[in-house]
């Protein structure tokens, strides 16, 4: 059986995700040129996870 | 830290009954949504929307006074509600006209050119596929209540999204982030994919999810303005010289205007009420400031001028509330940060799709659980029984 993780690691990247998703939400309201920017690779992060991991074809 | 099996039980509870009532309302908001996104970009291709034509060198500004003497001339029987515009598209003034000045819906939406007056383009209201679409993701044709009951289900969203974050804490305690378990079961490899793509996606599903119920309150919300601060505004000039003395001179929307610009010179003209419009005075125009930067552009400073003295009455500040729904309303519909942002939002919106859909594969077939996984649970052998509370609790253990 394999060993349970610690609450960092199992919350790690969901943490991160959400706070770069919130960033992404934030700027483009804040700033026009350079927040619309930092928003569109923002907000690329948490899809470009989803297809990366949800295609991969490996068992886990 | 750890959850005792009884927390988890009553999170994933809350989990499933929450999602469960609101998915079906759910999946439609998604779909609907989707290309409610481009609803502008769809707009124009169609036709439905134009923009206005180049006129090189033509710096005139035509008179907004003009303009709606035009557009009633043109609309026999129709009053003037509003007239609005977008500032990144100064060279047009949109025209809302009514049967009465404070009907609830336009009955015409005309669009005139800024600089010479001329009559543009009429935007075809309550037509057409796109407009079936919007008005099942805004009230499912059933008006405030229905509006108000999607927002309830909205409600749901968030409690379904917080409890499923709760639990996606035991149901990951020993899988990598990430993981799809492929090969195993298809119900397993879903399971995975569903705590994957939701655990991805939950700040931006939550955020477009709780402006969503925002602006399910946008009547109310705008209700309360009208019928306190409003009111107040209102009753504060009443005893005004220029309500007797100006009730027989002639109401000038442009004069409004002006008066308005004059006082907040860094702002901009969103739109004006008309007197006798719920967001006006009997006796006043509203004009609608927009802010200068992309923040306050969002946000509106309503200048009270009356109507026919065109003398500036007030200059209000919105409540909190009606500037969380101005601010809910990008939010929501992703129109803040160009094309690109718009496709984000696509993208998202369907992933979306698949996290509820493959909700309720997994609820279907955790009702039709094999003999065998439930013998596997109650062994304790198959790890699977592990990531399963549901199983567990289901086969007594």
């Amino acid at each position: 059986m394999r060993r349970r993780l610690t609450a960092a690691e199992v919350w790690r990247w969901p943490l991160a995700l959400g706070a770069v998703s919130a960033l992404g939400l934030g700027t483009a309201l804040v700033s026009d040129s350079v927040g619309d920017l930092i928003a569109w690779l923002a907000l690329s992060v948490p899809v470009a996870v989803s297809v990366w991991y949800g295609a991969r074809r490996t068992s886990g | 830290m750890a959850m005792t099996a009884e927390t988890i039980r009553v999170w994933y509870a809350v989990h499933k009954w929450t999602s469960l009532i609101s998915t079906l309302f759910l999946l439609m908001l998604c779909i609907t949504g989707l290309p409610l996104i481009f609803y502008h970009e769809i707009d124009h291709a169609l036709g439905h929307a134009v923009e206005p034509p180049e006129r090189p060198g033509v710096t005139t500004a035509a008179s907004l006074d003009a303009i709606v003497s035009a557009a009633e001339a043109r609309r026999p029987g129709l009053v003037t509600q509003f007239v609005s515009r977008d500032p990144e598209e100064p060279e047009a003034w949109y025209v809302s006209l009514a049967q009465r000045v404070d009907a609830p819906e336009p009955d015409a939406f005309d669009m005139y050119d800024a600089r010479t007056g001329e009559y543009l383009h009429d935007y075809p209201l309550e037509q057409g596929f796109m407009y079936v679409l919007y008005r099942l993701h805004l009230d499912m044709y059933a008006g405030l209540p229905g509006t108000l009951f999607l927002g309830a289900m909205g409600l749901l969203l968030v409690a379904s999204l917080v409890s499923g974050a709760v639990v996606y804490g035991p149901f990951m305690a020993k899988l990598r982030f990430g993981t799809v378990r492929r090969g195993r079961s298809a119900r397993l490899e879903w399971l995975d994919l569903h705590n994957l793509l939701g655990i991805a996606t939950l700040v931006w599903v939550l955020v477009v999810g709780f402006t969503g119920v925002i602006n399910t309150l946008s009547i109310p919300i705008f209700a309360q303005w009208q019928n306190t601060e409003l009111a107040a505004m209102a009753a504060a000039t009443a005893g005004d010289t220029g309500n007797a003395a100006g009730a027989a001179g002639t109401p000038s929307v442009e004069r409004a205007v002006a008066a308005a610009r004059a006082a907040l010179p860094d702002a901009e003209v969103s739109f004006v009420a008309f007197p006798g419009n719920p967001f006006a005075t009997a006796s006043h125009f509203t004009v609608f400031m927009q802010g200068d930067t992309p923040l306050t552009s969002k946000l509106l400073t309503p200048v009270l001028v009356h109507a026919t003295t065109g003398e500036l009455t007030a200059v209000g500040r919105m409540p909190w509330y009606v500037s969380a729904l101005l601010l809910s309303q990008p939010l929501h519909f992703g129109d803040y940060g160009g094309l690109p942002l718009k496709i984000l939002w696509a993208l998202l919106d369907l992933i979306a799709i698949v996290v509820l859909g493959s909700g309720v594969y997994l609820w279907v077939k955790k009702r039709n659980v094999s003999i065998t996984e439930r013998l596997a649970a109650l062994a304790g052998r198959a790890d699977e029984a592990d990531y399963l509370p549901e199983l567990r609790q289901e086969s007594g253990t």
